[in-house]
């Protein structure tokens, strides 16, 4: 699996509970491409997220999602995941009894399949290497599933899952939210070394800041549903200079929230 | 993954060999048969007068109204007493082929020579194979099968049987000492600590057998000792019968361990009476493990009669379609500062039933005693149901009880985060529920805490969807 990843969203309406968020969203990612999504809050950014992993609360209603032109939307949520879709959660699972190191592990055997398992010295050797990039304490390894972990810690976390796992598409969904200085900086470092032409990001926020340590190739605004506007990463400082509210001007639109009908 | 794999070979032990006993009662239970077994066992007469006694108290005892549903259960249709072989043998070699066989299916030769200091077989009735390591016997302890020991330590056997649970205790206890036949005899000297677990391993192999195991143990003062035993039977479409008794004396500054994996095929009843007194600063520990049978009650239980005392009881139920675990544990604070401990894990699935009844008891005596008690569920579907009935008896204001219970079910965020990460539905439901139960598994030695986590795969294995 070493080509380059081609993620590829067409017309995509999405409900939850019968209530239309997503309604005709296009996108492509492609290997070594990093995009951000930014949209103010309610304009359906995480229930993006969420559908292209298969989310059982997230209807599609139509249109297709298709890597390497496979088609996504027929896939199971652990088809997505072995197939190199990942997805670093807002508000991760807390899974008692199970420590990190055995989930990830698990994980891991899970994308190599059986007869091919990772051996145990090479898993515990990456992930302590990995585990330093991040900054996170050894104790970690052994502590349960995101049990008591603080947001920070959490997030952190998820970031230390997606380098383990090596997705070939990651989305990022505002793993800058709740985040200090320090932590984003570390979160950002992690997220940059994983950087390669192998792998495609979609990074999911409402702020800027997160923009300055991972630079965009290309930055997309999103308002009810739908994406409204795209550009390189001169859009993301523009948004950062001047908010939102030149675009709804531009595009006529009074509330940006999915709820509203332009 | 495998998909779910036909009914009767789910449970892998559900194979039975041919019958190759060399006496068997009939079937049901009369005065002559109780008489017949005592005779059979060339028993003294006290033990047969017990019997007896015990006999006349069962008749006369009403079956339980509560916990699991017994009208199913005919006791005319029992065989109470079946004799597998002529002579116990001290090596395997010396154990008839079929049931030697059976038992190197179940792995426990292997896991003898691997990890356990002294092993005890049972198969029907009678103790078939029993050895232990020589080291112990030099230290003077004592691991027998309880009918050994009558013959070879009455003085013992007479001071203690009977004494933790008397005969009128409830009907199925009544039922165990008047057939009773097999079990573990253990007697742990003064200060001696057995390092490495002793194992009995219980075989059912007829149609409508009923097994009654008697265990004694008795840990001396200063001593400690692991007992671990574990249970299998056939599948067959009619019922059979396990109702063992084991009563544990732990003296003072002792400490006992008691290890159950119970893994009854689901046609058998389960109705175990055990109970375990402690002296002052001694330490029982009921390590409980119930995943098969039809329906299991039982609640394991210590009666802390000396200050400092301790308790403990960890069980996890697991209650597949048309099982009922009812199951549980009772603490008896009767002296001052003990502490006991209650940490009860269960899992319904497939429409099965898990309760948990306990009884958390502070007598006039027990001033600054402790009692914690923690109930946990996790109910993998709509048709599976769960009850938590907890008793308390408080004869003393100052003492700390304190109860905490749980329902949850298996959410539909956990299982897409972990499914996001690559695993199917069944790993994922199988990691939430192995780290749910890991209280448990952790405190179970390592060869056991594998077997285990093998067996909830198993179980889980193509319960969702």
């Amino acid at each position: 699996m070493s080509k380059t990843p081609h993620l590829k969203i067409e017309d995509l309406h999405v409900s939850v509970e019968g209530k239309e968020i997503l309604k005709g969203l296009n996108l492509e990612i492609k290997g070594g491409e990093v995009h951000a999504i930014m949209g103010p809050n309610g304009t359906g950014k995480s229930t993006l997220a969420a559908a292209l992993m298969g989310h059982p609360k997230y209807e599609v209603t139509s249109g297709s999602v298709t890597l390497d032109g496979e088609d996504v939307l027929e896939m199971e949520t652990d088809e997505r995941g072995r197939a190199g879709m990942f997805l670093a959660m807002q508000y991760p699972s807390e899974i008692t009894g199970v420590t990190n190191a055995d989930f990830l592990r698990s994980a891991i055997n899970a994308r190599r399949g059986e007869g091919n398992e990772i051996s145990l010295m090479k898993f515990i050797r990456q992930m302590d290497e990995k585990m330093k990039v991040l900054e996170m304490d050894e104790s970690f390894s052994q502590r349960y599933l995101n049990e008591g972990f603080s947001g920070g810690e959490k997030k952190r976390n998820e970031i230390l899952q997606m380098m383990m796992l090596n997705p070939r598409i990651a989305i990022l969904d505002e793993i800058d939210s709740g985040l200090d200085i320090d932590a984003l900086k570390i979160v950002a470092k992690g997220v940059n070394e994983m950087r390669s032409p192998e792998r495609g990001f979609l990074i999911i926020t409402h702020y800027q800041r997160l923009l300055n340590y991972i630079e965009p190739d290309f930055v997309h605004v999103m308002m009810q549903g739908k994406i409204v506007r795209s550009g390189g990463a001169e859009l993301s400082e523009k948004l950062e200079a001047e908010g939102y509210d030149w675009i709804k001007e531009e595009l006529g639109i009074e509330d940006e929230t999915v709820g509203a009908n332009a | 993954m495998a998909k779910k794999a036909p009914e009767l070979e789910e449970y892998q032990y559900g194979f039975h060999d041919r019958d190759v006993s060399v006496f068997r009662t009939q079937k049901g239970l009369t005065r002559e048969i109780v008489e017949e077994i005592s005779r059979m066992k060339e028993e003294p007469e006290w033990m047969l007068e017990f019997r007896l006694k015990a006999l006349d108290l069962f008749f006369s005892m009403p079956m339980p109204t509560w916990g699991g549903d017994l009208t199913q259960l005919n006791f005319d249709d029992i065989t109470y007493y079946v004799k597998p072989s002529e002579r116990q043998g001290r090596s395997w070699d010396e154990v008839p082929e079929e049931i030697k066989n059976t038992f190197d299916k179940l792995g426990i030769p292997e896991a003898e020579q691997k990890f356990l200091a002294g092993v005890s077989a049972q198969y029907e009735s009678e103790v078939v194979y029993h050895n232990m390591q020589k080291e112990l016997e030099d230290m003077g302890v004592i691991f027998c099968d309880t009918d050994t020991a009558v013959k070879e330590y009455p003085e013992i056997v007479k001071e203690y049987f009977g004494t933790v649970i008397p005969p009128s205790d409830n009907k199925f206890a009544a039922l165990n000492s008047a057939v009773w036949s097999g079990g573990s005899f253990i007697y742990v000297p003064k200060g001696v600590k057995c390092e490495t677990p002793l194992q009995a391993y219980f075989r059912i192999n007829s149609e409508n057998m009923g097994q009654f195991e008697r265990t004694l143990i008795i840990a001396d003062e200063d001593s400690f000792v692991h007992y671990v035993e574990g249970c299998t039977a056939p599948i067959y479409s009619t019922d059979s019968l396990h109702s063992a008794v084991v009563e544990i004396i732990v003296k003072e500054r002792a400490r006992c361990r008691y290890t159950t994996i119970q893994n009854w095929s689901n046609n058998v009843y389960n109705l175990v009476t055990k109970r375990a007194v402690a002296y002052a600063d001694a330490n029982m520990e009921w390590i409980d493990g119930n995943i098969g049978s039809k329906l299991t009650m039982k609640y394991p239980a210590v009666v802390m009669k000396g200050p400092r005392a301790k308790g403990t009881v960890l069980s996890i139920a697991v209650a597949g379609k048309g099982q009922h675990q009812d199951a549980g544990a009772k603490m008896l604070h009767l002296a001052p500062d003990c502490t006991s401990t209650i940490v009860s894990k269960s899992i319904s699935k497939d429409g099965g039933k898990v309760t948990y009844r306990g009884l958390t008891s502070f007598g006039r005596k027990a001033e600054g005693s402790k009692s914690n008690v923690k109930c946990d569920t996790l109910i993998l579907d709509n048709k599976s149901t769960s009850d938590t009935i907890p008793y308390n008896e408080i004869l003393n204001d100052k003492i700390t009880l304190e109860h905490e219970a749980t329902v949850s079910k298996v959410s539909e965020d956990q299982l897409f985060y972990l499914m996001s990460r690559g695993l199917t539905e069944d790993e994922a439901t199988q990691m939430i529920v192995m780290g749910f139960i890991e209280p448990f598994t952790k405190e179970l030695p390592m060869e056991y805490a594998v077997e285990m986590n093998r067996l909830i795969k198993f179980e889980m294995e193509g319960s969702i969807g």
